[in-house]
């Protein structure tokens, strides 16, 4: 058993760093909010999908109008992000102003429930807007990035087989090293990192400090979603095709990874993502192999966050939270 | 204050959706023709979904259904009646397709409904037209629960699911000489329930099954299962399941490097599927019950005729939605010679549909038995050899 575990273990590992990687900067967007307001922002997920629709929609319209054969691909992937990463963001920075801000003194359960009634709305309008121009709300992109790789683990041991995967895989991984280095350079070592950091400790005395906390709060919207609608363009190229409801599933796992890692916690939703990735990915190739075939494949969500559990209850502020008293 | 403002905001978004679901429904209700006229009126209905993801299917259904209907007008106004099609939009919802049960029971017009695409809104519709004896012929539905209810009428003129897997597993071990079969299924009723037909099958002829795994609708990475798969090296995987995640599955496991032959269902028999899957989607093959239409004479014919009346391509179900058409003429006419030419009571023509023994449609014969399914239903193997939909016919097996 062990033996045909540790022969898997390259692919899952390359599997799961991928899908954790998503997870990791999903769960960004969910912990950086929390972190300043409080608020678990359940459109989120919606985000990440629309950045997906959007990137597949440009990318579809540059293969139409012949640009995609005309300019290097990653050169077309960078451009397709940035304009993503860049709609998204104001997409985000608007629905903090129409759906949130006015609700900022209410209870906290009246935002979540505005929060749910933007995600569907989105959905909605997402399917709605596929299905008038393709007939059909499942969406193909173009073909990218499909040269195929394989580290020969088995010539470091022959208990391991060999990892394949292809060029999308590794843009995805670069791509987000890159998102989250830069954001946690922003964070800890720019002033606006330094006015966040204190509207996310206090956001009365950091008003007082003179700080903008309306600016602090729109520019965490923006970075967020634009961090989220960036992921779903690299979602759209990995896996090929998406529809208006996979925010709905990948938003809640990126949510469970961010408080696995502390909710509020950037460094700590980075690693708890990558950590749900690879255990998903370990349950789906190993799951059948350790219960002796009672639990299959499609047990591996109850197995993943069954160990959530575990940890939230041995150390509920996840797995890099300091235990706050004042705040959280 | 926030409070009020809140609740506006929820007001105007809930009311956008409103707005959103209204422009959906109202693209498909393009169904009533207004049933005036003299004379004594008889309508046929189709219930077919013909808005949403599957509309494409459910508009060709309806459209052979309307090729058959008008072909046989001239027969019936001899006979002092005059036929109408009556279409309506199941939206592929249980929901919507009881409602509209409910309407063609009380239109007492109505003798007859061709529908519908899906088994799962067939099933629950069928027992409003069990109560109202309105007789149903189905082009599309393959669920054994559609006919096993044993309803009087209910009928079915293609091959049902315990039929469609041992023949697939029949064709990938006799025919493609596979020995070791990994088996993925989407632990939905359909996909669990052809996984386990065809499993069965394979044992019972010898293949060895190095794997049964389940994956979940709506997930997008399948890499796990497929990591298991790389490591039994089985020479085919066979997914019981519908092509949004079989096509997935494929592209996944191609670009693993997994090279041997995938097979599916007739959930796999969409051109969607090509479009996901792309390149990957060669060697690949699919068990239908849908016969391909351009591999006979009368199956030409008949694509000429539709292409030139409608101008549009046929598809896999194009041609059912006419035979079951014609079928349920051929029951509604001898039951109007029973009668002697009055109005013929609705379970004489179930009773006389449910006679038919053999009828020979364009890409069928019709012959039902006790229960309704058709006695010489079909399973047809196609393989795609290329990316370019529909595949081509590899074989066919009856019963």
């Amino acid at each position: 058993m062990l033996a045909d575990i540790l022969q898997s273990l390259p692919q899952v590992l390359v599997d799961g760093i991928a899908l954790g990687a998503i997870y990791a900067v999903i769960a960004l967007g969910y912990t950086m909010v929390y972190g300043i307001l409080e608020l678990i922002n359940f459109a989120h997920g919606e985000i990440f999908m629309t950045g997906a629709f959007i990137g597949v929609a440009m990318l579809i319209l540059m293969t139409g109008m012949g640009w995609l054969a005309a300019m290097p691909a990653i050169l077309a992937l960078i451009l397709v992000l940035v304009v993503t990463s860049i709609l998204t963001g104001f997409m985000g920075v608007g629905i903090e102003r129409m759906a949130y801000r006015p609700l900022r003194n209410s209870p906290k359960l009246i935002t979540l429930i505005s929060a749910i009634g933007v995600s569907f709305l989105l959905q909605d309008l997402v399917r709605f807007i596929t299905e008038y121009k393709r007939g059909n709300y499942i969406l193909t992109g173009p073909s990218m990035f499909n040269e195929q790789f394989s580290i020969k683990f088995s010539s470091i041991s022959s208990s391991f087989s060999d990892a394949f995967f292809k060029t999308s895989t590794l843009i995805l991984i670069i791509a987000v090293v890159i998102m989250m280095i830069g954001l946690d350079f922003f964070v800890n070592k720019t002033k606006w990192g330094m006015a966040m950091r204190a509207v996310a400790q206090d956001r009365e005395t950091a008003s007082l400090m003179s700080i903008n906390v309306n600016k602090v709060i729109s520019l965490t919207f923006f970075i967020g979603s634009a961090l989220g609608g960036a992921t779903g363009v690299l979602f759209a190229v990995q896996y090929g095709t998406i529809d208006p409801y996979i925010g709905f599933i990948l938003g809640l796992k990126a949510f469970t990874a961010a408080v696995l890692g502390g909710i509020g916690n950037i460094r700590g939703a980075m690693a708890g993502g990558l950590m749900l990735g690879i255990l998903e990915m370990f349950a789906a190739a190993n799951l059948q192999l350790l219960t002796g075939g009672i639990f299959g494949a499609e047990y591996k969500d109850v197995f993943a966050f069954a160990i959530l559990i575990v940890v939230l209850i041995f150390k509920p502020e996840g797995l890099f939270g300091k235990a706050v008293t004042e705040k959280v | 204050m926030g409070i009020k403002r809140g609740l506006k905001v929820l007001a105007v978004s809930a009311l956008s959706l409103g707005l959103l679901a209204g422009c959906n429904s109202s693209g498909g209700s393009e169904g009533s023709n207004g049933g005036g006229g003299s004379g004594k009126v008889i309508k046929i209905a189709t219930q077919t979904p013909l808005s949403g993801g599957s509309a494409t299917l459910g508009e060709s259904i309806k459209l052979g259904a309307q090729l058959a209907l008008e072909e046989n007008k001239k027969k019936f106004e001899d006979l002092g009646y005059k036929l109408q099609l009556q279409p309506y939009d199941d939206q592929a919802d249980p929901k919507k397709g009881v409602a509209n049960a409910q309407l063609i029971g009380s239109d007492k017009s109505i003798l007859g409904v061709v529908g519908h695409l899906n088994s799962g809104v067939s099933i629950p519709s069928s027992e409003v037209y069990e109560k109202y004896k309105v007789p149903m012929v189905s082009p599309a539905n393959t669920a054994t629960e559609v006919t096993d209810r044993g309803l009087k009428t209910v009928n079915r003129i293609v091959a049902r699911d315990d039929f469609q897997g041992p023949a697939g597993a029949d064709f990938a071990i006799n025919k493609l000489g596979a020995k070791k079969i990994f088996v993925i299924q989407d632990k939905t009723a359909y996909g669990t329930g052809l996984a386990d037909a065809f499993k069965k099958a394979a044992e019972d002829a010898g293949a060895e099954i190095l794997g049964y795994e389940g994956i979940t609708v709506g997930e997008k990475d399948f890499n796990g299962v497929l990591t298991q798969v790389l490591s039994k090296k089985p020479d085919l995987v066979f997914f019981g399941g519908l092509y949004t995640e079989g096509g997935q599955l494929i592209r996944q496991a191609r670009d693993k490097g997994i090279k041997i032959p995938f097979m599916g269902g007739d959930g796999m028999d969409s051109s969607t599927l090509v479009e996901i899957a792309g390149d990957a989607v060669t060697d690949v093959y699919y068990t239908s019950v849908a016969a391909d239409a351009s591999k006979t004479t009368e199956g030409k014919d008949f694509s000429s005729k539709y292409k030139e009346k409608f101008n549009k391509n046929v598809e896999s179900y194009s041609a059912y939605g006419y035979d079951s058409m014609s079928v349920l003429l051929k029951g509604l006419e001898a039951a109007i010679e029973g009668s002697d030419g009055d109005l013929p009571a609705r379970e004489k023509v179930a009773e006389e549909i449910r006679k038919i023994q053999d009828f020979q449609g364009v890409v069928t014969k019709v012959g039902f038995d006790d229960i309704g399914d058709n006695k010489f239903a079909k399973v047809y193997i196609y393989k795609f050899s290329e990316a370019k939909y529909p595949g081509v016919q590899e074989g066919e097996i009856s019963k």
